[in-house]
């Protein structure tokens, strides 16, 4: 039976740690708008083509209502994230989205990340010292990728780093597909939700010099800030969104670059190469984790197929971004590739927020890697790579390194 | 080169300033963009361009 007749599982499972599932490819030809059954049992459709990811991101009519009534449940204990009532306290769309997205946002510019660097680095580097002072091989997830962006989200946030064993866990439940049951998410949200509004209590009374503080500082809704409510679900959706994906990318990133070491060599050559070669792993990312859910609550048509209202749609970036048809010689990689409009942070008025701060996170950690250890390699072959599965964002279980 | 662009379009993802800082910034109040120089020299031409094919709300236009 061919991809076009099956109703495929979703999360379509890879055979090889680095590299996509055969299927991407011949969805994208054959079956742009597929039949998948997603790990709660529900039904939606998959879309794999770059135009048509790209249009339906871009689209107010694919909304981000996972909770309505008949939108398809992503994992059968509740759906983490997507389909969590918590989801829906920020504004998804019209004037109220917009309006939050650039109080916050403003937070987030390139200038304010550019200013950052020094600290990413200085935090790099002294990870890397540890790393190297505990001797190789080395865990490069454990030791650089994961405390990183963790240490940078918790300096923006005002929150203190050394709770990030506890974020790490609330956040792994929240991004929960498969691992966890439905009472460990519920204690493990009670629990964080508490822990930020004991925190936003303690930034009203004692503010600091944090974003977290300055969205208090802007008075509530009636003088143009947000509700208590709402800056402690934007407190945790930055402190989710700012660790997970990040972290899982740096681990993700320098395993691509290492798993063919004329990659780590020509970077070493020309470190200018950085910036794109960045933007070339995320493009790349065949593991980049479950896709962006959208909900139609209108007929709707794409990719030459009319959807009917009450559709759950699957976008898959990952697989988008590897169409021919939007990338030259698509599947390989190629560390000059510009202009390089992957959709790797989405599209659209709800394209990733903190995509500048990701960027910048990135592109430091690899200066710093490629000036303090030259010689890094991959000590195990590439296809002993795990991924981490069950999870929303994806991942690398551990890269072990050696230099 | 001319360069346009749409402010409502504008997610303020500050891609175009991490390509071309000295022809794009964005604003402190809410991260939209600012356009510095709307017809920058022959050497600012190709960041521009790539500024432009990965905005992701489409919001820079450029015209040669």
């Amino acid at each position: 039976m061919s991809v076009n007749e099956q109703v495929l599982s979703y999360p379509i499972p890879a055979e090889a740690p680095l590299e996509p599932p055969a299927e991407w490819a011949e969805l994208r030809g054959g079956c742009p708008v597929a039949h998948v059954k997603l790990p709660s049992g529900d039904a939606a459709r998959l879309i794999t083509r770059y135009e048509d990811v790209k249009q339906v991101l871009a689209d107010p009519r694919f909304t981000r209502q996972l909770t309505a009534p008949d939108a398809a449940r992503l994992s059968a204990d509740g759906g983490g994230v997507f389909n969590s009532d918590v989801a829906q306290i920020i504004p998804d769309s019209g004037d109220g989205h917009l309006h939050w997205r650039r109080l916050v946002g403003k937070w987030f510019t390139a200038k304010r990340m550019a200013a950052m660097r020094p600290r990413m680095a200085e935090i790099a580097d002294s990870l890397i010292d540890d790393l190297v002072e505990r001797g190789a091989p080395g865990d490069l997830r454990a030791g650089l990728g994961f405390p990183l962006p963790v240490y940078v989200i918790c300096d923006m946030l005002g929150v203190p780093a050394e709770d990030r064993e506890r974020f790490s866990y609330w956040s792994d439940t929240l991004l929960n597909l498969t691992r966890y049951g439905k009472e460990e998410i519920e204690a493990a949200q009670a629990e964080f939700f508490q822990y930020m509004s004991d925190l936003i209590a303690a930034k009203r009374a004692e503010p600091g010099d944090d974003l977290l503080s300055e969205l208090l500082a802007a008075g509530g809704p009636d003088e143009g800030g947000l509700e208590d409510l709402q800056i402690i679900v934007t407190g945790m959706a930055l402190l989710v969104a700012g660790h997970e994906t990040t972290a899982n990318m740096i681990g993700k990133m320098v395993s691509m670059l290492l798993a063919d070491r004329a990659r780590w060599e020509a970077l070493l050559a020309d470190p200018s190469l950085v910036r794109t070669a960045v933007e070339e792993t995320l493009r790349l990312d065949a593991n980049s984790g479950f896709g962006l859910p959208r909900y139609l609550p209108v007929e709707a048509e794409i990719g030459g197929e009319t959807l009917p209202k009450g559709t759950t749609v699957i976008c898959s970036m990952a697989a988008a971004n590897r169409d021919e048809s939007a990338f030259e010689d698509a599947a390989s990689m190629d560390l000059t590739r510009s202009p390089n409009p992957h959709l790797a942070f989405g599209a659209g008025a709800h394209s990733c927020l903190g995509q500048s701060l990701a960027r910048t996170e990135l592109q430091v950690v690899l200066e710093v890697l490629l000036r303090r250890l030259p010689t890094l390699e991959l000590a195990v072959p590439v296809a002993e790579l795990e991924r981490v599965e069950g999870l929303a964002v994806g991942g690398l279980r551990t890269v072990p390194v050696r230099w | 080169m001319k360069i346009t662009v749409d402010e409502d379009k504008c997610c303020g993802a500050g891609s175009c300033v991490l390509i071309a800082p000295e022809v794009f910034d964005q604003r402190e109040d809410d991260g939209i963009v600012i356009l510095l120089d709307a017809e920058p020299g022959a050497g600012q031409h190709a960041a521009v361009r790539e500024a432009a094919a990965v905005c992701p709300g489409a919001a820079i236009e450029v015209s040669e």
